[in-house]
């Protein structure tokens, strides 16, 4: 795994569950790599990976059941909700970086558009 | 913890330690960084009970490196420390005799993992092989505290991904500190917990890594290429 080196590993660890999950690769009420053999694999310090893990029970994202294992949440309405904060998240950024560069909202607004239709 | 207040050593004119003086707290994975000669080899076999310091001490928990200290310190040297003629199993039993904590089911479950053969005459072995064996003596022990000095240098890129998570391994089983001295620092950047950066025997800066890389929005790499100004 590659990491960002500007972001805490932590959160980016979150986002790779998160991508797995959209793209299909993980289902809900899929069993994921308890915390050790997700460190070893990705060769990260346990404690991080045991934060992040965390940080997704605390979204609901995953749930950890005694003595059974960590799965991924089968809630309904996950899938949309991870998608609409991914989106969220990548528009932001989008926005703040087109907003320094000087650009008004309704050039903003046209230049999406346009290379919309350009696809 | 290990502690130390102010360590000072000189070899001859040279001032591998210049007050050096840092916490390593329980339980975490600490890396030990900087250029060749500032003293990072120094200070770890000052902890191990190798070397003392000319002024300041060191304490492990509390007691100055002695004996008693060495029971609970496992220590990887940069240096080839290991008689060449002797079998990694030959080795595994001598060893073993210094230390209560040696571990056998350890030891047997590390050579499959590290693909080692315990027949094989550690000087006829590869510089990749041996660096996995030393990695294999020192992980055997149930030591509380690990430290490993340059255990990724000269290595290629294979074997050291295979000692990381060797690392990672042992220390998701048993929650150890460890200390790692190394220069492959984007190799480790996602391993350790804390960081000292070193320079003429002094820290230079120290952190959580994830704090650092939040405060300055670079990998610890570029922080040290800035904290160095090379």
């Amino acid at each position: 795994m590659e990491f960002d080196s500007t972001r805490p590993i932590y959160l980016q660890i979150i986002d790779v569950i998160k991508k797995q999950i959209i793209r299909g690769e993980l289902k809900p009420g899929d069993k994921v790599l308890s915390q050790r053999d997700f460190a070893e694999k990705i060769r990260v310090n346990p404690n991080t990976v045991q934060r992040a893990y965390k940080e997704m029970e605390s979204m609901s994202i995953l749930e950890t059941i005694r003595g059974q294992g960590t799965f991924i949440c089968n809630r309904p309405e996950m899938l949309k909700e991870i998608k609409a904060e991914m989106a969220n998240e990548i528009l932001t950024t989008f926005i703040s970086d087109m907003r320094s560069l000087g650009f008004e909202t309704d050039e903003i607004r046209d230049i999406v558009n346009s290379s919309l239709k350009g696809e | 913890m290990i502690e130390f207040k102010n360590v000072t050593k000189t070899y001859g004119s040279i001032k591998a330690l210049d007050g050096f003086t840092t916490k390593i707290e329980d339980g975490k994975i600490v890396g030990l960084l900087g250029p060749n000669g500032t003293g990072k080899s120094t200070s770890l076999k000052i902890a191990a009970g190798l070397s003392k310091p000319d002024f300041g001490s060191v304490e492990i928990n509390g007691a100055e490196p002695s004996k008693e200290t060495k029971a609970q310190v496992a220590f990887l040297p940069e240096i080839d420390h290991l008689y060449p003629w002797m079998t990694i199993r030959r080795c595994a039993d001598f060893i073993s005799a210094f230390y209560a904590d040696w571990d056998w089911d350890k030891y047997k479950e590390l050579v499959e993992f590290l693909g080692l053969n315990p027949s094989t005459v550690i000087g006829k072995i590869s510089k990749g092989m041996r660096a996995k064996a030393k990695l294999l003596f020192t992980f055997s022990r149930n030591a509380p505290i690990v430290l490993l000095d340059e255990p990724l240098s000269g290595i290629d890129v294979l074997v050291r991904e295979k000692i990381i998570q060797t690392i990672v391994r042992d220390y998701g089983k048993g929650g150890q500190t460890i200390v790692i001295s190394t220069h492959e620092i984007s190799e480790i950047e996602p391993l350790i917990e804390y960081v000292i950066f070193l320079e003429d025997g002094k820290i230079k800066l120290e952190g959580n890594v994830e704090d650092l890389r939040f405060k300055y929005k670079r990998s610890l790499v570029d922080i040290m290429k800035e904290v160095y100004g090379r």
